[in-house]
């Protein structure tokens, strides 16, 4: 209970200001607000999601190509909440990510961080089940309507359960590894994250994505980040195959290759 | 042993009364069982296809040698499932590794106890009416000699990751389709359905094939992709589902990327959706090949398949087939040093 206490009162102080209060959403067939679309952030919270100036690319030959673009910002109050040893580890990860970053080998995204990379977001809606399809590895969540039950077990992706409150799609998931990262720079969680989604109707073409992030082990109190996300609004949008594992075999397993014998 | 061999063989004998007593499965024969079922509708109208799905079955692609019949009897049905279900069982030795693995009577590996709609057809093509996959025409001959002399350039299986198989490298399953097929295990299905959409997820590697309703073009050539993409449609009770731009990587039965599939799905019955594909590929085979199989409805949920995540066994047999590789070299060593 207390912690579903904290968990409001940080909902309660947060500016609203990424959303258009009195915007009401179409509904759907089956009477809800309608999230139906694919939709993608537009911002550098996959390379970091506090605030940063523009950095170097941690892959020398890549340039500029890779080279981190200043950012604002996502998390409200600007600062991850971080415990002292958490945040050692957290600058420990920035340190050595070129080889810690989970998404370097293709591993599912987690949540949130795959709803901000720089890839699209299908969300595909019915009333027992919300699927939400991540271009990037092919991730997949299904959000139970109903049937709510814990996580049977650990993953990656985490288990969620959802439900509506007014206009907005709320998201419970919990059950996770502790194996995946918040963005790029080495933000990360522990195994008892437990993640609150709200994304709500903002206009036509954009939704309100705001997520709580909570874990007793990594943080001192729960915090959230708020961004749009916007509509792909080409008329023939529509998700690909970014089926990365064989983009990184050579990463993974070259050393194991076969040497040509003398 | 004999406890799990019983638990097994006494539930196939379950099932196998059922096949024998239910008149509708030996009549139906798989296609059109209920010409009168409708399907319930989507709050959009569609034709509800929602829910949890296997396509787990023991019919085979082909028609068996020596099989000359299109169906069988419900009778030898049953004996051949019961056989399947004895020999799955009895692989490994209770109380040894392999069995820790390959319990086939605790991790679905045992089709017997998996959701499976029964099926009397000899074979799951339906055309040509042989139940065999046509002759492969010059060009897909070729092809497969040319593809062969390539595999053989990458090296042994364990070489490289590069040169092992797909499945193995957590790329490709056989489920995913298109077309769909089952795999000896977890050949379930998850259908999802919103206005203009319709998704099927394969629980092996999470795959997730979202098709568009509208009539959208059709991709350009320059795009193609593993699982190709695919444009849907309904006709009446039936999605009707186009796929083109394969990358032929993974080419389905030695099929090139002009290969084109067409699956329709139609929900006969509550816990029934005949599916039926069509293979066209002038590349491979000089006329369109067709099989059908039901897909019965399962309990869900699907959990994660996180493969590549956690794929240790490719990992573990480089490392493997290394040391192997060392050993011999340092053996060889002591012979030519003695």
């Amino acid at each position: 209970m207390a912690v579903t206490l904290a968990v409001s009162c940080v909902a309660a102080t947060v500016p609203m200001s990424a959303q258009t209060a009195d915007y009401r959403a179409p509904r759907g067939p089956d009477g809800n607000p309608d999230l139906n679309g694919l939709w993608q952030a537009l911002n550098s919270a996959h390379w970091d999601v506090e605030p940063h100036g523009a950095g170097p690319s941690v892959v020398r030959d890549l340039g500029a190509l890779s080279a981190v673009p200043a950012g604002l910002g996502v998390v409200v109050d600007d600062v991850i909440p971080y415990t002292a040893d958490a945040l050692v580890q957290r600058d420990e990860n920035r340190a050595n990510r070129l080889r810690r970053d989970p998404a370097i080998k293709c591993y599912l995204p987690g949540v949130p961080r795959g709803m901000y990379m720089p890839f699209p977001v299908q969300i595909l809606q019915s009333q027992q089940h919300i699927m939400i399809l991540h271009e990037f590895a092919g991730a997949v969540r299904t959000v139970y309507m109903d049937d709510h039950v814990p996580a049977p077990a650990d993953s990656w992706m985490g288990w969620s359960n959802g439900h509506w409150e007014g206009e907005t799609l709320v998201i419970d998931t919990t059950g996770f590894n502790g194996m995946t990262w918040f963005d790029r720079s080495g933000n990360f969680h522990s195994e008892a994250l437990h993640v609150v989604e709200r994304l709500t109707r903002r206009s036509p073409e954009t939704l309100s994505y705001e997520v709580t992030i909570e874990d007793p082990n990594v943080f001192t109190r729960p915090w959230t980040m708020q961004m749009p996300l916007y509509r792909r609004v080409e008329e023939n949008a529509q998700l690909l195959e970014f089926r990365c594992v064989e983009f990184v075999e050579d990463l993974i397993y070259g050393h194991l290759r076969k040497q040509p014998q003398e | 042993m004999l406890g799990r061999t019983l638990v097994t063989f006494g539930r196939t004998v379950v099932l196998a009364a059922a096949v024998a007593g239910v008149p509708g499965v030996a009549a139906g024969q798989s296609t059109g069982a209920a010409q009168d079922y409708t399907a319930p509708r989507t709050p959009d109208g569609q034709p509800d296809l929602q829910g949890f799905w296997s396509n787990q079955t023991y019919t085979s692609l082909e028609r068996p040698d020596g099989v000359t019949a299109a169906y069988y009897t419900p009778e030898e049905v049953a004996a051949r499932v019961s056989g399947a279900a004895m020999r799955e069982s009895s692989q490994t030795v209770p109380g040894t590794i392999p069995d820790v693995h390959y319990d086939f009577t605790q991790f679905g590996l045992d089709r017997s106890q998996s959701p499976r709609a029964e099926n009397l057809r000899t074979s799951l093509i339906v055309d040509p009416s042989d139940g065999k996959i046509p002759p492969v025409n010059a060009e897909g001959q070729r092809r497969a000699a040319e593809r062969a002399d390539a595999q053989e350039r990458l090296g042994g299986r364990w070489d490289s990751a590069e040169s092992n198989q797909l499945d193995d490298r957590c790329i490709m399953m056989v489920p995913a389709g298109p077309p769909m097929m089952n795999s000896g295990y977890n050949s379930n299905y998850h259908i999802v359905q919103a206005p203009g959409y319709v998704m099927i997820l394969a629980e092996m590697i999470h795959d997730a094939r979202v098709v568009p309703l509208d009539d959208r073009d059709a991709p350009a050539a320059g795009l193609s992709q593993w699982v190709g993409l695919s444009r849907g449609h309904w006709e009446g009770e039936t999605l009707v589902v186009e796929s083109s731009n394969f990358n032929a990587k993974n080419p389905f039965r030695g099929s090139s990327e002009r290969m084109t599939v067409t699956e329709r799905f139609t929900r006969v019955a509550d816990d029934r959706i005949d599916y039926r594909f069509t293979v066209n590929d002038p590349g491979t085979w000089d006329q369109p090949w067709t099989a059908e199989m039901p897909m019965q409805r399962s309990r869900g949920p699907l959990f994660e398949f996180a493969c590549h995540e956690g794929n240790y066994g490719l990992y573990n047999t480089l490392v493997g087939a290394r040391l192997e590789e060392q050993q011999a070299a340092e053996a060889a060593e002591q012979v030519r040093g003695r």
